[in-house]
């Protein structure tokens, strides 16, 4: 009896989602180190997890408004305006401590998240269109902030550096911050009462109402949090690149949604884990990485990404109308006469 | 007994239509009170307000000698009101236990975190107790019809609550399983729930409840104890008119078959289905909610593909790919939900009803305008729509006549097959009336009718024959003349030696 | 009796859409006052239509755009589909094909793109926005591969009439371009069977689908439309700016979107007219117009665009409330 039941739940993590995009990592991961070995170095897994690491927890934000079934294609801009802000912020006081710069760019996120959330549970735009604006119009004020003076390697201050460099624990600290905040996530999402709503809203906005759930506070809730996530993880980007200029983080709206979708986050909401969305992080974040290994020039990154996404969609949407037929044929079974 | 609800003169609008008006209605400790009506008359609405979900224009609610308001469900569910619901009302992701308890799982002290492992047992153990089998970790997408039913109303049962609304709690449950819920019903009572029953089906009414409140095109008509209360005058409080009126068909000349379907299948839905439609002939086809009656149609008009079996027009064998060509072959499918299947409400009456037939009045793709209008008038004359004009938006139309309107779409099409699902559902009495007789004389001048209903009495009422599913199957097949409600209502529950 | 009450209730709604076009047209003329009094040059009739130059690339999209959204699809792919069509004029010019096949196949490009969006949306049933964000990426990706950072310069001067040149004293042919489309649009849209059919789609598909219309066809062939003309934007910028580059356009499809939702278009479908999108093209138009000549900056004069578009877009939203406590306060008394 124990060995079945082991032996079913080994049957049910194979026919999960995150098994299928393990199985695909590790086939890349071979594939890549075939053709330059230079990808197994701890350097480089080094480089790539930091760059996945602020990915993975503006990916996990991104992943609460499609849940909902929403977008926030506003994350890039958040990260640009953030990062800008703090930065300029850091030039004029030097002698500001590091932990300030990043509650202040946490806040410039927060206060972005909660005016996209105003204008959809509020105001009832669509999300899509709202954040299109958004993007735009945060994208123009970081030119503004800025008066077109570029934060520089020279602003950077020793201090605000050590932010991405740093180690506690042994682990640098831009993958500490996003294995924390994953686990927070995940406990927030899946281990309370708000987390499941916003589940059951992206699943049934009708239904939700039967049960009370407010429309409104949902999506100012996970705007906030989307545009939160996007303004801490603005400060870290410049402290790990040492430069704020108008078009940082331009299109990274486009990698968050990659991840998640690639991570089993469905479009259509209701579905999808901090998890997958980790693994469809590492997963993003490692093509991108090998893309440069196997020697495929900056060029072709745009189309490979929009063409990972296309894929990814298409794959999920031919598979859940599969499930779809599968269930219908399921619900009633007729014995053969 | 103690009063546990009173609503006092509630009245609703919506857009521009009166939904309830001045209602008056009360709710006793232990007592099942059943609220009847024809479909259409406000039950519905009545249930939403009183759980929150709409708001009253005008009225008032006393909760336990207290006068109470509610914003959203959620108020009402906290002041220990619970519901099911007719449409399917649960989030089909999450599993079963997850549904029971959304919103007000069982959460620990400080960290306030969901306790899983006390809400799968709470829910397993509670599902338990009602000797049903199911799994509550199951997601609610893999379950059937009957099962997310049951679930909705172990979801209602779990609040424990004062008060328990069920709408329409057994369209689509067999035989055993309504008599199931009857018993715990009953047990309610006997601890002082109060419950609200509605139901379509007369005998349960008059099984289960104390009192009755019947409701007529939003109007209540009167309050009566069930002790003294008779069904033919249940009935003409429900109808207002004598029966005879609202079903006024017409014996016609019943000439050879033209729709022949053998042996139809689809996995899931229904399997081997196999009828014959004649000319001038209305086929009624009874069976419970989710029986497959509509999958059938819609097979028939090409929206699905059959898995197997064939389709014969006239004889000749025919492949029906999409509505399209189900259309070009002159077979019309009037869906139960009018505003999302058979009109546009934005549009007005001429731009409706022209839709399948706008080819003719196009030269190189150029309308012409006047001629789509003759038309258009030309049936808005013939099915007496009541409107200030063929310019009026459908949208504003009452429900009888937007009927009317997509009928005079599919007449203008020129369709000889009417597939009409739930033909009178959310009409008031006069137009239904109106309907039945435009039904009547379009059978009369030689269309072929298939009339899927689960209104036992409209069937009855409008049958020359009358085919019975149950489970996906065909059961049954009864003339006209040794058609009861007991016999059609039998084969339709699936009983099995009656 | 109900049919009275709605009447009543119909009436300032309808006149409130009626005037919709009415209230832009006044912005419009708003917007050409102040255009007027910041530079009094604007008078001379030449001076008037060169300011549209700037932008008659965007407002010829919002055309097709605006029937695509009607019957609810929405293509955020076509500032893509604009660069790389001219990226591939550019190249096949470069190649040694003369010119005018070069054009031809950049608007081949185009149409090819628009049906690959259309294919996909209609077959695959995944939403349009979803399928057209990824398809940004992927035709913006096609220019870069084809060019990386370097632009093709040397086009024919014959070539860079199209954008910039005039077709009889002073109206420039892009903009001439642009009015004969609208006339085409306009027509198509409001006076054809196709027109007709796309109102119904739009507004309920399956309606659409169950009274025998081939809604996927219908749309298909719009995304096929809104590609060509993305790719002839696409040429005419090229055109104006003398060189085929990867980077142009950048950001068109939302004033493109912004432009269609001002001018009245419901972004779910249904609603909108070729007038008022006509409208609102001029009016955008010459918003930029003045922010240029004030110098502000292409990112903040975005930061406009967008602003302008979220105010487009919660007017449904305040009107419907203001409807609500109009009714209320009615109800009330």
């Amino acid at each position: 009896m124990n060995s079945r039941s082991y032996k079913s739940r080994l049957r049910e993590l194979v026919r999960r989602r995150e098994f299928g995009i393990f199985i695909i990592i590790v086939i890349v991961m071979v594939l890549v180190g075939l053709r330059n070995p230079i990808f197994f170095t701890g350097d480089n897994w080094k480089d790539m997890l930091m760059y996945a690491s602020i990915l993975a927890f503006i990916s996990i934000g991104q992943m609460m408004t499609i849940v909902t079934g929403g977008i926030d294609l506003s994350v890039g801009s958040v990260v640009a305006l953030s990062g800008m802000s703090v930065g300029i912020i850091m030039r004029d006081n030097p002698a500001l401590p590091p932990v300030v710069l990043i509650l202040l760019g946490t806040v410039f996120g927060l206060g972005c998240g909660i005016i996209n959330g105003l204008l959809i549970g509020k105001g009832k735009v669509h999300p899509l269109i709202t954040t299109l604006a958004t993007m735009s119009i945060y994208r123009g004020l970081v030119v503004v902030v800025s008066r077109s003076r570029w934060v520089v390697y020279g602003d950077i201050t020793k201090g605000f550096k050590l932010i991405a460099r740093g180690n506690i624990l042994g682990i640098n600290n831009l993958m500490f911050a996003a294995l924390i905040i994953a686990v927070v996530s995940y406990y927030f999402l899946n281990h309370t009462r708000k987390g499941r709503e916003i589940y059951a809203y992206g699943d049934h906005q009708e239904a939700a109402k039967f049960v009370g759930i407010n429309s409104t506070r949902i999506n100012i809730l996970v705007y906030a949090l989307s545009g939160m996530l996007a303004g801490f993880g603005g400060v870290l980007w410049v402290s790990r690149v040492h430069t704020a200029q108008a078009n940082t983080a331009l299109g990274y709206e486009m990698q968050t949604i990659a991840s998640c979708v690639i991570g089993g986050v469905s479009i259509f909401g209701g579905v999808g884990s901090v998890f997958g969305v980790l693994l469809g992080t590492l997963l993003f974040g490692i093509i991108l990485n090998s893309l440069e290994l196997i020697g495929i020039v900056d060029f072709w990154k745009l189309s490979v990404q929009g063409f990972i996404i296309l894929v990814a969609v298409i794959f999920d949407a031919v598979l859940s109308h599969r499930v779809a037929e599968q269930m219908r044929k399921q619900r009633r079974v007729f014995d053969a006469e | 007994m103690e009063h546990l609800l009173t609503l006092e003169r509630i009245t609703k609008i919506f857009t521009g239509t009166l939904a309830l008006s001045d209602v008056d209605f009360d709710l006793r400790q232990g007592e099942i009170h059943a609220l009847v009506g024809e479909n259409g008359a406000g039950k519905s609405t009545l249930i939403k307000i009183i759980t929150g979900i709409y708001q009253p224009d005008g009225g008032q609610m006393t909760l336990e000698g207290r006068r109470v308001v509610f914003p959203d469900a959620r108020a009402s569910y906290d002041h220990g009101i619970a519901a099911i619901y007719q449409e399917a009302s649960l989030f089909e992701d999450l599993s079963i236990a997850e549904n029971i308890y959304m919103g007000h799982q069982e959460i620990r002290p400080v960290t306030r975190n969901i306790r899983w492992g006390a809400l799968y047992r709470k829910a397993g153990e509670f599902i338990k107790s009602l000797e049903v089998n199911l799994n509550p970790r199951a997601l609610v997408k893999s379950l059937s019809i009957a099962e997310k039913q049951l679930v909705e109303i172990i979801k209602a049962l779990s609040a424990d609550a004062k008060i328990l609304i069920m709408d329409e709690p057994t369209a689509s449950l067999t035989k055993e399983e309504i008599d199931y819920l009857f018993r715990i019903a009953r047990k309610l009572r006997e601890e002082g729930t109060g419950i609200i029953f509605i139901s379509h089906r007369l005998e349960e009414v008059f099984d289960i409840a104390d009192r009755v409140t019947v409701i007529r095109d939003g109007k209540k008509v009167g309050t009566v104890p069930k002790d003294k209360l008779k069904v033919e005058e249940l009935v003409r409080m429900m109808v207002g008119k004598d029966l005879k009126t609202l079903y006024p068909k017409e014996e016609v000349e019943i000439g050879e078959p033209v729709l022949r379907i053998e042996n139809l299948s689809r996995h899931g839905e229904f399997d081997k289905v196999s009828f014959e439609l004649k000319k001038g002939e209305i086929l009624g086809m009874a069976g419970l909610v989710g029986a497959g009656r509509t999958e059938v149609a819609r097979t028939i008009f090409g929206v699905e593909n059959p898995e197997g079996g064939r389709i014969f027009l006239e004889g000749k064998q025919v492949r029906i790919e999409n509505p399209r060509q189900a259309m070009e072959l002159g077979i019309a499918y009037l869906s139960e939900s009018r505003g999302e299947y058979g009109l546009v409400l934005q549009l007005d009456i001429t731009q409706n009803i022209t839709i399948p037939i706008l080819k003719r009045f196009s030269r190189f793709g150029w309308i012409n305008r006047t001629d789509e209008r003759d038309t258009a008038k030309r049936f808005y004359d013939l099915l007496d729509i009541r409107a200030t004009g063929i310019q009026q938006k459908v949208g504003s139309l009452s429900g009888g006549n937007q009927q009317k309107v997509s009928l005079a779409k599919w007449l203008a099409a020129n369709a000889k097959i009417l597939i009409l699902d739930e033909p009178t559902k959310g009409i008031d009495i006069a137009t239904k009336a109106a309907v039945h007789k435009l039904m009547s004389d379009l059978a009369g001048e030689g269309k072929a009718i298939l009339m899927i209903s689960s209104e036992i009495p409209e069937i009855i009422g409008m049958s020359d024959r009358i085919i019975v599913m149950n489970e996906g199957r065909l059961v049954s097949e009864i003339t006209r003349r040794e058609a009861t409600q007991e016999i059609v209502l039998t084969a339709a529950l699936g009983e099995k030696g009656k | 009796m109900p049919n009275e009450r709605e009447k009543k209730k119909r009436l300032p709604l309808a006149d409130m859409l009626k005037t919709w076009e009415f209230t832009i047209f006044m912005l419009l003329i708003a917007v050409f006052v102040i255009n007027l009094i910041l530079s009094p040059d604007l008078f001379r009739v030449a001076n008037l239509f060169d300011a549209t130059l700037t932008f008659t690339e965007k407002s010829i999209l919002t055309l097709p755009m605006a029937l695509l959204i009607i019957s609810g699809v929405i293509d955020i792919s076509v500032a893509s589909i604009s660069a790389m069509s001219g990226v591939i004029l550019g190249v096949c010019y470069k190649a040694g094909m003369a010119i005018g096949y070069a054009t031809v196949i950049g608007l081949a490009v185009g149409l090819s793109a628009g049906l690959l969006n259309g294919v996909i949306i209609t077959r695959l049933k995944i939403p349009s926005i979803v399928v057209t964000l990824a398809m940004m990426l992927f035709y913006r990706g096609v220019g870069y591969i084809l060019l990386g950072d370097t632009a093709v310069r040397d086009l024919p001067q014959r070539f860079g009439l199209l954008g910039g040149a005039y077709s009889s004293t002073f109206i420039p042919i892009q903009f001439m371009i642009f009015i004969l489309l609208a006339v085409i649009f306009g027509f198509l849209l409001h006076r054809t069977r196709f027109g007709r059919l796309i109102y119904i789609v739009g507004n309920n598909e399956n309606t659409a689908r169950y009274s025998g219309v081939r809604v996927d066809r219908i749309r298909l062939i719009l995304c096929g439309v809104t590609g060509l003309i993305a790719g002839l934007s696409g040429i005419l910028l090229t055109s104006r700016i003398g060189s085929a580059r990867p980077d142009i356009a950048q950001g068109n499809e939302m004033a493109v979107i912004t432009i269609c939702l001002l001018g009245g278009v419901y972004i779910f479908g249904g609603k909108g007219s070729i007038i008022g999108v006509v409208i609102a093209a001029l009016m955008i138009g010459y918003v930029h117009y003045g922010l240029s000549i004030l110098n502000v900056q292409e990112q903040v004069i975005r930061i406009f665009t967008g602003g302008l578009l979220i105010i487009a877009l919660l007017i449904p939203t305040i009107a419907s409330r203001f409807r609500a406590s109009v009714k209320h306060r009615r109800g009330g008394s």
